[in-house]
Protein backbone atom coordinates (compact mmCIF):
# COMPACT_ATOMS: atom_id res chain seq x y z
CA UNK A 1 0.00 0.00 0.00
CA UNK A 2 1.68 3.33 -1.31
CA UNK A 3 2.67 6.19 1.81
CA UNK A 4 0.36 8.86 0.28
CA UNK A 5 -2.16 10.95 1.50
CA UNK A 6 -3.11 14.58 2.76
CA UNK A 7 -1.53 16.69 5.35
CA UNK A 8 -5.03 17.31 7.00
CA UNK A 9 -5.10 13.95 7.90
CA UNK A 10 -1.87 12.94 8.76
CA UNK A 11 0.81 15.83 9.65
CA UNK A 12 4.43 15.65 8.97
CA UNK A 13 5.53 14.78 12.40
CA UNK A 14 3.28 11.56 12.50
CA UNK A 15 4.88 10.82 9.14
CA UNK A 16 8.39 11.41 10.52
CA UNK A 17 7.54 9.00 13.28
CA UNK A 18 6.60 6.31 11.04
CA UNK A 19 9.81 7.00 8.77
CA UNK A 20 11.64 6.76 12.09
CA UNK A 21 10.00 3.18 13.46
CA UNK A 22 9.62 1.61 10.51
CA UNK A 23 13.40 2.52 9.25
CA UNK A 24 12.00 3.30 6.14
CA UNK A 25 14.24 4.64 2.93
CA UNK A 26 13.14 6.84 0.11
CA UNK A 27 11.88 9.94 -0.75
CA UNK A 28 9.04 11.88 0.79
CA UNK A 29 7.53 14.22 -1.26
CA UNK A 30 5.05 17.16 0.08
CA UNK A 31 3.03 19.32 -2.41
CA UNK A 32 2.50 22.27 -0.46
CA UNK A 33 -0.16 25.04 -1.47
CA UNK A 34 3.17 26.83 -3.41
CA UNK A 35 6.16 24.82 -2.79
CA UNK A 36 7.06 21.22 -3.06
CA UNK A 37 9.43 19.90 -1.04
CA UNK A 38 11.72 16.25 -1.09
CA UNK A 39 13.19 14.85 2.08
CA UNK A 40 15.05 11.62 1.64
CA UNK A 41 15.82 9.06 4.25
CA UNK A 42 18.18 5.70 4.48
CA UNK A 43 17.21 3.40 7.18
CA UNK A 44 14.98 5.85 9.21
CA UNK A 45 17.44 8.52 9.67
CA UNK A 46 16.99 11.91 7.48
CA UNK A 47 19.52 11.49 4.58
CA UNK A 48 18.84 14.95 2.75
CA UNK A 49 16.09 17.75 2.12
CA UNK A 50 15.18 20.28 0.00
CA UNK A 51 12.76 23.05 -0.78
CA UNK A 52 10.62 24.99 -3.21
CA UNK A 53 13.06 26.94 -5.33
CA UNK A 54 15.79 26.97 -3.03
CA UNK A 55 19.55 27.06 -3.79
CA UNK A 56 20.12 23.58 -2.06
CA UNK A 57 23.81 23.05 -3.21
CA UNK A 58 27.02 23.18 -0.67
CA UNK A 59 28.12 26.26 -1.77
CA UNK A 60 24.97 27.89 -1.05
CA UNK A 61 24.51 26.58 2.25
CA UNK A 62 27.77 27.23 3.10
CA UNK A 63 27.42 31.03 2.30
CA UNK A 64 23.78 31.26 4.08
CA UNK A 65 26.12 29.73 7.32
CA UNK A 66 29.20 32.26 6.28
CA UNK A 67 31.23 29.50 6.45
CA UNK A 68 32.89 30.72 2.92
CA UNK A 69 33.04 34.44 1.91
CA UNK A 70 30.95 35.97 -0.58
CA UNK A 71 34.24 35.84 -2.81
CA UNK A 72 34.63 32.37 -1.88
CA UNK A 73 31.04 31.85 -2.89
CA UNK A 74 31.10 33.88 -6.04
CA UNK A 75 34.37 31.82 -7.23
CA UNK A 76 33.01 28.56 -6.97
CA UNK A 77 30.00 29.72 -8.59
CA UNK A 78 31.87 30.54 -11.18
CA UNK A 79 34.53 28.35 -11.62
CA UNK A 80 33.17 25.22 -9.85
CA UNK A 81 29.57 25.37 -10.94
CA UNK A 82 29.89 21.18 -12.34
CA UNK A 83 31.89 20.14 -9.32
CA UNK A 84 29.72 17.67 -7.24
CA UNK A 85 29.16 18.80 -3.71
CA UNK A 86 30.93 15.57 -2.38
CA UNK A 87 33.68 16.70 -4.72
CA UNK A 88 33.76 20.07 -3.81
CA UNK A 89 33.58 19.39 0.07
CA UNK A 90 36.70 17.24 -0.54
CA UNK A 91 38.57 20.23 -2.12
CA UNK A 92 37.37 22.39 0.60
CA UNK A 93 38.49 19.83 3.47
CA UNK A 94 41.69 19.67 1.96
CA UNK A 95 42.41 23.59 1.59
CA UNK A 96 42.26 23.95 4.57
CA UNK A 97 39.28 26.22 4.63
CA UNK A 98 36.43 23.87 6.22
CA UNK A 99 37.12 20.61 8.17
CA UNK A 100 34.44 17.12 7.59
CA UNK A 101 32.33 18.38 10.72
CA UNK A 102 31.78 21.80 9.66
CA UNK A 103 30.24 20.68 6.41
CA UNK A 104 28.31 18.21 7.97
CA UNK A 105 26.73 20.07 10.69
CA UNK A 106 25.32 23.15 8.81
CA UNK A 107 24.36 20.46 6.10
CA UNK A 108 22.20 18.73 9.22
CA UNK A 109 21.63 22.10 10.13
CA UNK A 110 20.17 23.05 6.61
CA UNK A 111 18.58 19.72 6.38
CA UNK A 112 16.41 20.35 9.91
CA UNK A 113 15.31 23.80 8.79
CA UNK A 114 14.13 22.18 5.98
CA UNK A 115 11.82 19.42 7.94
CA UNK A 116 10.38 22.94 10.58
CA UNK A 117 9.34 24.67 7.15
CA UNK A 118 7.53 21.49 6.81
CA UNK A 119 5.80 21.64 10.12
CA UNK A 120 4.14 24.67 9.16
CA UNK A 121 2.24 23.06 6.37
CA UNK A 122 -1.12 22.47 7.32
CA UNK A 123 -2.66 21.90 3.70
CA UNK A 124 -0.57 19.68 0.89
CA UNK A 125 -0.52 16.40 -0.41
CA UNK A 126 2.30 13.93 0.40
CA UNK A 127 3.71 10.65 -1.14
CA UNK A 128 6.69 8.29 0.19
CA UNK A 129 8.12 6.94 -2.78
CA UNK A 130 10.58 3.73 -1.55
CA UNK A 131 12.55 3.88 -5.31
CA UNK A 132 13.83 7.10 -4.95
CA UNK A 133 16.94 7.19 -3.15
CA UNK A 134 18.73 10.63 -1.60
CA UNK A 135 20.75 12.15 -4.44
CA UNK A 136 24.03 10.88 -5.14
CA UNK A 137 25.39 13.50 -6.07
CA UNK A 138 24.67 15.66 -2.79
CA UNK A 139 26.21 15.29 0.52
CA UNK A 140 23.94 13.18 2.63
CA UNK A 141 23.29 13.23 6.39
CA UNK A 142 22.63 10.27 9.29
CA UNK A 143 20.24 12.38 11.26
CA UNK A 144 17.89 10.45 14.06
CA UNK A 145 14.87 11.90 13.63
CA UNK A 146 13.79 11.54 17.42
CA UNK A 147 14.54 15.42 18.28
CA UNK A 148 12.70 16.84 14.71
CA UNK A 149 9.72 14.92 15.86
CA UNK A 150 9.73 16.03 19.40
CA UNK A 151 10.25 19.57 18.05
CA UNK A 152 6.58 19.03 15.32
CA UNK A 153 4.81 17.67 18.29
CA UNK A 154 5.34 21.03 20.00
CA UNK A 155 4.73 22.36 16.92
CA UNK A 156 1.19 20.41 16.41
CA UNK A 157 0.03 21.23 19.78
CA UNK A 158 0.60 24.90 19.49
CA UNK A 159 -1.07 24.69 16.33
CA UNK A 160 -4.08 23.26 18.15
CA UNK A 161 -4.36 25.95 20.30
CA UNK A 162 -3.66 28.04 17.63
CA UNK A 163 -7.00 27.02 15.65
CA UNK A 164 -9.17 27.32 19.53
CA UNK A 165 -8.41 30.81 19.18
CA UNK A 166 -8.42 31.75 15.83
CA UNK A 167 -11.03 29.28 14.50
CA UNK A 168 -12.02 31.32 10.86
CA UNK A 169 -9.50 32.83 8.44
CA UNK A 170 -12.60 34.17 7.05
CA UNK A 171 -13.20 36.88 9.61
CA UNK A 172 -12.01 39.91 9.35
CA UNK A 173 -9.22 42.34 11.97
CA UNK A 174 -10.00 46.08 12.96
CA UNK A 175 -7.98 48.10 15.26
CA UNK A 176 -9.20 48.29 18.77
CA UNK A 177 -10.73 51.70 19.89
CA UNK A 178 -8.36 51.65 23.23
CA UNK A 179 -7.43 55.01 24.47
CA UNK A 180 -3.96 55.31 24.79
CA UNK A 181 -3.15 52.04 22.65
CA UNK A 182 -0.67 53.48 19.57
CA UNK A 183 0.76 50.83 17.70
CA UNK A 184 3.33 52.61 16.81
CA UNK A 185 4.75 52.11 19.91
CA UNK A 186 4.89 48.69 19.80
CA UNK A 187 8.11 46.87 19.16
CA UNK A 188 6.74 44.34 16.02
CA UNK A 189 8.79 42.29 13.33
CA UNK A 190 8.60 43.05 10.14
CA UNK A 191 6.63 39.67 9.60
CA UNK A 192 4.05 41.62 12.35
CA UNK A 193 4.21 45.35 10.19
CA UNK A 194 3.30 43.68 7.29
CA UNK A 195 0.21 41.47 8.54
CA UNK A 196 -0.37 45.19 10.49
CA UNK A 197 -0.43 47.05 7.26
CA UNK A 198 -3.26 45.06 5.88
CA UNK A 199 -5.43 45.22 8.52
CA UNK A 200 -9.23 46.61 7.06
CA UNK A 201 -12.44 45.21 8.33
CA UNK A 202 -12.55 44.71 4.36
CA UNK A 203 -10.10 41.84 4.44
CA UNK A 204 -10.36 38.78 5.76
CA UNK A 205 -7.91 37.31 7.81
CA UNK A 206 -7.33 34.49 4.86
CA UNK A 207 -6.96 37.50 2.27
CA UNK A 208 -4.35 38.99 4.78
CA UNK A 209 -2.01 35.86 4.75
CA UNK A 210 -2.57 35.21 1.09
CA UNK A 211 -1.28 39.39 0.43
CA UNK A 212 1.48 38.52 3.51
CA UNK A 213 2.58 35.05 1.31
CA UNK A 214 2.25 33.47 4.82
CA UNK A 215 0.28 29.78 5.53
CA UNK A 216 -2.19 29.41 8.16
CA UNK A 217 0.38 28.75 11.03
CA UNK A 218 2.16 31.82 10.12
CA UNK A 219 -0.79 34.19 10.09
CA UNK A 220 -2.62 32.72 12.89
CA UNK A 221 0.39 32.71 15.65
CA UNK A 222 1.25 36.73 14.11
CA UNK A 223 -2.87 37.38 14.65
CA UNK A 224 -2.85 35.82 17.86
CA UNK A 225 -0.32 37.84 19.34
CA UNK A 226 -2.01 40.99 18.32
CA UNK A 227 -5.29 40.48 19.86
CA UNK A 228 -3.43 38.99 22.90
CA UNK A 229 -1.59 42.51 23.15
CA UNK A 230 -5.18 43.93 22.62
CA UNK A 231 -4.15 45.45 19.34
CA UNK A 232 -6.51 44.58 17.06
CA UNK A 233 -10.16 42.62 17.53
CA UNK A 234 -12.10 40.17 15.48
CA UNK A 235 -14.92 41.30 13.41
CA UNK A 236 -17.09 40.14 10.57
CA UNK A 237 -15.51 41.54 7.14
CA UNK A 238 -17.60 44.51 6.27
CA UNK A 239 -19.79 43.78 2.93
CA UNK A 240 -20.18 40.40 3.74
CA UNK A 241 -23.91 39.86 5.25
CA UNK A 242 -23.92 38.20 8.00
CA UNK A 243 -25.78 35.05 7.80
CA UNK A 244 -29.15 35.54 8.46
CA UNK A 245 -30.79 33.34 11.59
CA UNK A 246 -33.54 30.83 10.06
CA UNK A 247 -36.71 31.91 10.91
CA UNK A 248 -35.73 33.21 14.42
CA UNK A 249 -39.75 34.45 15.30
CA UNK A 250 -42.79 32.92 14.22
CA UNK A 251 -44.07 36.05 13.24
CA UNK A 252 -42.92 38.49 10.55
CA UNK A 253 -44.27 41.74 12.05
CA UNK A 254 -41.55 43.46 14.28
CA UNK A 255 -44.37 44.97 16.34
CA UNK A 256 -45.69 41.17 17.43
CA UNK A 257 -42.21 40.06 17.53
CA UNK A 258 -41.43 42.73 19.88
CA UNK A 259 -44.78 42.02 21.98
CA UNK A 260 -43.89 38.18 22.01
CA UNK A 261 -39.86 39.44 23.29
CA UNK A 262 -41.91 41.09 26.27
CA UNK A 263 -43.83 38.47 26.72
CA UNK A 264 -40.90 36.12 27.21
CA UNK A 265 -39.35 38.95 29.70
CA UNK A 266 -42.81 38.89 31.84
CA UNK A 267 -42.73 34.99 31.91
CA UNK A 268 -39.42 34.54 32.91
CA UNK A 269 -39.50 37.25 35.88
CA UNK A 270 -42.94 35.61 37.17
CA UNK A 271 -40.80 32.20 37.44
CA UNK B 1 -48.40 26.98 19.21
CA UNK B 2 -45.72 29.67 18.79
CA UNK B 3 -41.99 28.50 19.89
CA UNK B 4 -38.92 30.04 20.04
CA UNK B 5 -35.68 28.82 21.05
CA UNK B 6 -32.48 29.91 23.13
CA UNK B 7 -29.12 27.96 23.08
CA UNK B 8 -26.88 27.74 26.22
CA UNK B 9 -23.45 26.85 25.23
CA UNK B 10 -19.74 26.74 26.70
CA UNK B 11 -17.34 24.34 27.32
CA UNK B 12 -17.11 21.25 28.89
CA UNK B 13 -18.90 20.91 32.80
CA UNK B 14 -19.75 24.74 32.76
CA UNK B 15 -23.01 23.77 33.80
CA UNK B 16 -25.00 24.06 31.07
CA UNK B 17 -27.33 21.09 32.06
CA UNK B 18 -27.93 22.56 35.82
CA UNK B 19 -28.56 26.02 33.70
CA UNK B 20 -31.28 24.84 32.10
CA UNK B 21 -32.59 22.18 34.67
CA UNK B 22 -32.81 25.35 37.40
CA UNK B 23 -35.68 26.97 35.00
CA UNK B 24 -37.10 24.35 32.93
CA UNK B 25 -40.44 23.31 33.69
CA UNK B 26 -39.97 19.82 32.41
CA UNK B 27 -37.30 17.32 33.67
CA UNK B 28 -34.45 18.34 30.98
CA UNK B 29 -34.26 15.95 28.30
CA UNK B 30 -30.67 15.25 28.68
CA UNK B 31 -28.32 12.87 26.54
CA UNK B 32 -25.86 12.51 28.83
CA UNK B 33 -23.51 9.37 28.36
CA UNK B 34 -20.86 7.95 31.17
CA UNK B 35 -17.67 9.48 30.61
CA UNK B 36 -14.99 7.29 29.04
CA UNK B 37 -11.76 10.17 28.73
CA UNK B 38 -9.81 9.75 31.89
CA UNK B 39 -8.94 13.65 31.91
CA UNK B 40 -12.78 14.65 31.50
CA UNK B 41 -13.70 11.59 33.90
CA UNK B 42 -11.78 13.66 36.94
CA UNK B 43 -14.03 16.35 36.52
CA UNK B 44 -17.55 14.77 36.25
CA UNK B 45 -19.02 11.48 35.15
CA UNK B 46 -21.36 11.90 32.46
CA UNK B 47 -21.62 14.62 30.29
CA UNK B 48 -24.23 16.08 27.40
CA UNK B 49 -23.43 14.56 23.64
CA UNK B 50 -25.80 15.76 21.70
CA UNK B 51 -27.73 18.28 23.36
CA UNK B 52 -29.97 19.02 26.69
CA UNK B 53 -33.56 20.57 26.02
CA UNK B 54 -35.68 22.18 28.28
CA UNK B 55 -39.10 24.26 28.11
CA UNK B 56 -40.47 27.12 29.33
CA UNK B 57 -44.35 27.59 28.97
CA UNK B 58 -45.28 31.17 28.47
CA UNK B 59 -48.88 31.30 27.81
CA UNK B 60 -50.89 29.20 25.80
CA UNK B 61 -49.99 30.35 22.34
CA UNK B 62 -46.30 30.91 22.93
CA UNK B 63 -43.51 27.98 24.03
CA UNK B 64 -39.84 28.87 24.99
CA UNK B 65 -37.21 26.10 24.58
CA UNK B 66 -33.79 26.14 26.11
CA UNK B 67 -31.19 24.30 24.59
CA UNK B 68 -27.80 22.99 25.76
CA UNK B 69 -24.83 22.42 23.52
CA UNK B 70 -22.37 19.66 24.15
CA UNK B 71 -19.09 21.07 25.51
CA UNK B 72 -16.51 19.01 24.22
CA UNK B 73 -14.83 20.04 20.78
CA UNK B 74 -15.53 16.62 19.51
CA UNK B 75 -19.56 16.86 19.21
CA UNK B 76 -19.17 20.37 18.03
CA UNK B 77 -21.19 19.07 14.50
CA UNK B 78 -23.63 20.09 16.49
CA UNK B 79 -23.37 23.59 17.43
CA UNK B 80 -24.35 24.90 14.33
CA UNK B 81 -27.69 22.35 13.83
CA UNK B 82 -28.91 23.71 17.02
CA UNK B 83 -27.58 27.30 16.33
CA UNK B 84 -29.95 27.28 13.35
CA UNK B 85 -32.40 29.66 14.13
CA UNK B 86 -32.03 30.88 17.58
CA UNK B 87 -33.37 34.33 19.35
CA UNK B 88 -29.87 34.74 21.52
CA UNK B 89 -27.27 32.46 22.92
CA UNK B 90 -25.72 32.21 25.88
CA UNK B 91 -22.38 31.17 26.84
CA UNK B 92 -21.64 29.37 30.28
CA UNK B 93 -17.85 29.88 31.27
CA UNK B 94 -16.78 27.76 34.70
CA UNK B 95 -15.55 30.74 36.89
CA UNK B 96 -13.16 27.84 38.32
CA UNK B 97 -11.36 26.76 35.57
CA UNK B 98 -9.78 29.35 33.90
CA UNK B 99 -8.02 26.45 31.79
CA UNK B 100 -11.24 26.59 30.22
CA UNK B 101 -11.35 30.32 29.48
CA UNK B 102 -9.82 29.94 26.08
CA UNK B 103 -11.86 27.13 24.93
CA UNK B 104 -15.12 29.37 25.96
CA UNK B 105 -13.65 32.39 23.55
CA UNK B 106 -13.19 29.68 21.40
CA UNK B 107 -16.72 28.61 21.50
CA UNK B 108 -18.42 32.13 21.37
CA UNK B 109 -16.39 33.53 18.59
CA UNK B 110 -17.68 29.92 16.53
CA UNK B 111 -21.31 30.80 18.10
CA UNK B 112 -21.02 34.45 16.94
CA UNK B 113 -19.57 33.48 13.22
CA UNK B 114 -23.24 31.31 13.01
CA UNK B 115 -25.55 33.98 13.48
CA UNK B 116 -25.52 37.72 14.37
CA UNK B 117 -27.88 36.99 17.58
CA UNK B 118 -27.42 38.53 20.76
CA UNK B 119 -25.84 36.80 23.42
CA UNK B 120 -24.71 37.31 26.84
CA UNK B 121 -21.94 35.57 28.66
CA UNK B 122 -22.31 33.98 32.28
CA UNK B 123 -19.36 33.50 34.80
CA UNK B 124 -21.42 30.34 36.58
CA UNK B 125 -20.18 28.96 39.76
CA UNK B 126 -19.31 32.39 41.09
CA UNK B 127 -20.74 30.69 44.46
CA UNK B 128 -17.47 28.83 44.61
CA UNK B 129 -14.52 30.15 46.71
CA UNK B 130 -11.93 29.34 44.17
CA UNK B 131 -14.27 31.40 41.60
CA UNK B 132 -12.37 33.99 40.08
CA UNK B 133 -13.91 37.16 39.83
CA UNK B 134 -16.32 38.94 37.19
CA UNK B 135 -13.48 41.65 36.19
CA UNK B 136 -10.24 39.30 36.00
CA UNK B 137 -12.93 37.18 33.76
CA UNK B 138 -13.72 39.36 31.63
CA UNK B 139 -10.23 40.33 30.76
CA UNK B 140 -8.97 36.73 30.69
CA UNK B 141 -12.11 36.26 28.25
CA UNK B 142 -11.34 39.20 26.06
CA UNK B 143 -14.52 40.25 26.07
CA UNK B 144 -15.42 44.21 25.13
CA UNK B 145 -16.84 45.97 28.37
CA UNK B 146 -19.99 46.32 25.73
CA UNK B 147 -20.51 42.30 25.69
CA UNK B 148 -22.49 41.84 28.48
CA UNK B 149 -20.68 39.71 31.36
CA UNK B 150 -22.86 38.29 33.95
CA UNK B 151 -22.26 36.57 37.81
CA UNK B 152 -23.87 33.53 37.86
CA UNK B 153 -24.93 30.50 39.96
CA UNK B 154 -26.61 28.13 37.84
CA UNK B 155 -28.45 26.09 40.56
CA UNK B 156 -29.93 28.96 41.44
CA UNK B 157 -33.23 29.92 39.51
CA UNK B 158 -32.89 33.71 40.72
CA UNK B 159 -29.34 33.87 39.08
CA UNK B 160 -30.86 31.72 35.68
CA UNK B 161 -33.58 34.36 35.78
CA UNK B 162 -31.50 37.38 35.71
CA UNK B 163 -28.99 35.88 33.00
CA UNK B 164 -32.09 34.93 30.72
CA UNK B 165 -33.46 38.35 30.94
CA UNK B 166 -30.62 40.27 30.19
CA UNK B 167 -30.55 38.29 27.29
CA UNK B 168 -34.25 38.99 26.68
CA UNK B 169 -33.16 42.88 27.24
CA UNK B 170 -30.34 42.68 24.83
CA UNK B 171 -32.72 40.71 22.25
CA UNK B 172 -35.54 43.80 22.55
CA UNK B 173 -32.81 46.33 22.73
CA UNK B 174 -31.38 45.26 19.43
CA UNK B 175 -35.01 45.46 17.72
CA UNK B 176 -35.78 48.87 18.62
CA UNK B 177 -32.10 49.73 18.07
CA UNK B 178 -32.67 48.26 14.09
CA UNK B 179 -36.06 50.54 13.41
Amino acid sequence: MALRGNLRDFTITQLLNLINLANKTGTLIVEGPTELAKVAFRDGKLAYAEIGQEDGSLASILHKAKKISPTQFKAIQQRARQIPDKELGLLLINAGYLTQEDILINLQQHFSNVVHKLFTWVEGIFRFDNELLPPEDRINVRLDLENLIIEGSRQLREWEQLQDEIPSLEMALKFTERPGANIRNVNLSVEEWRVVSYINPKNTIRQIANAAKMNDLQIRRIVYGLLQAGLVELIRPEGVPAPQPVRVFPTEDKEEQKSLVNRLINRIRSL
Amino acid sequence: MQTVKMVVTGPFNAGKTEFIQSVSEIDVVSTERRISSASEKKVKDATTVAMDFGRITVDEDLVLYLFGTPGQKRFDFMWEILSEGMLGFIVLVDSTRPETFREARSILETFRAYAPTPYVVAANKQDKKEAWEVDDMRHALRLDSKVKFLPCTATSRDSVKTVLLELLYSILSEMENGE
